[in-house]
């Protein structure tokens, strides 16, 4: 054997993968599917009313010089439910928010606004997911914050805690 | 509070991610040109379905999946090429989106460790016959 050095190439390999192992039990999987829409602007869209007595939402709503939230739920939603009081809470530190209600019909709807509140200004129907698919939304709750000019500055996903309340305002007003 | 937010996080699987509105037409119909619908299934079958994950679009009966695939169809009816409909879905989801990933960075790595492993497997087999002669 004039090149010893070549007997070592199988325990490198073997640690090498036995080193990913560790790596990949170590390090907690993010199996959260972000959208790559951060940092553009909203694509267009125009959604109609998704309960009677509120108002639809379009894109062109949302492009008024004042950054927002957008809050992605559904009244089959259960962590929806459970943000409930942080949205109120996000309202109440004059925080505006637009809604769009995905997959949903307009009775539904309403009955979740009346048992749980309604802090939206404006809630349009995704009914057919169609916009949620342009923006990158991988599912029930988000909420993204829009900047003033219609940019996607952030976008949370999740059910809102009370511990993202703070910073989700500190985004909002990043933003002004 | 707390409970019901404990409860809800309990509740917080896919199985209830479902909801009440109607299903795209295009989710399950297929497109009237065999050759348009020829196209967008083999599409279909190299996008992952962002709801389920390890499933492609095609073969996934999530509601998120059947949206896929009726934006799929769409934009093939309106005469999009397949690789454009394909970077649609990753400008929104990330290179995630594809079964099927780029041949650059961490996706070059991807396609090309098969082709080294086999000149490594040939340089070893070489200095092993080579010994044997």
């Amino acid at each position: 054997m004039n090149r010893p050095w070549l007997l070592w190439i199988p325990l490198a390999v073997v640690a090498l993968i036995g080193g990913l192992a560790i790596y990949g039990l170590a390090v907690p999987k993010d199996e959260q599917v972000h959208s790559a829409m951060i940092g553009q602007k909203l694509p267009a869209f125009s959604l109609p009313a998704a309960a009677a007595g509120v108002e639809g939402l379009a894109s062109g709503d949302m492009v008024d010089g004042k950054p927002r939230l957008l809050n992605i739920f559904a009244s089959w939603c259960l962590p929806c439910k459970a943000e409930a009081p942080y949205l109120e809470a996000l309202k109440k530190a004059g925080v505006e928010i637009d809604a769009i209600a995905i997959r949903d019909r307009p009775e539904d709807v309403a009955a979740f606004l009346s048992e749980f509140g309604n802090p939206f200004r404006r809630i349009g129907s995704d009914s057919e997911m169609a916009v949620q698919l342009k923006l990158g939304s991988s599912g029930v709750p988000e909420t993204y914050v829009i900047g003033g000019d219609g940019t996607i500055l952030y976008q949370h996903i999740g059910d809102i805690r009370a511990e993202h309340v703070p910073m989700l305002i500190e985004k909002v007003n990043a933003a002004k | 509070m707390r409970m019901l937010a404990l409860i809800s996080l309990m509740l917080a699987t896919p199985v209830f991610a479902q909801g009440s509105g109607p299903t795209p037409a295009l989710a399950n119909r297929q497109l009237p040109d065999p050759a348009q619908e020829a196209a967008a299934t083999k599409l279909m079958h190299s996008l992952r379905c962002i709801q389920c994950q390890g499933q492609s679009i095609a073969d996934s009966d999530a509601h998120m999946a059947g949206t896929m695939r009726a934006e799929v169809r769409q934009q093939i009816a309106a005469g999009q090429k397949p690789e454009a409909i394909r970077r649609w879905m990753i400008a929104r989801y990330g290179e995630w989106v594809s079964f099927e990933p780029d041949m650059k960075g961490a996706g070059l790595l991807l396609w090309l460790t098969p082709l080294l492993v086999l000149i490594a497997g040939i340089w070893l087999a070489r200095g092993l016959f080579r010994r044997g002669a």
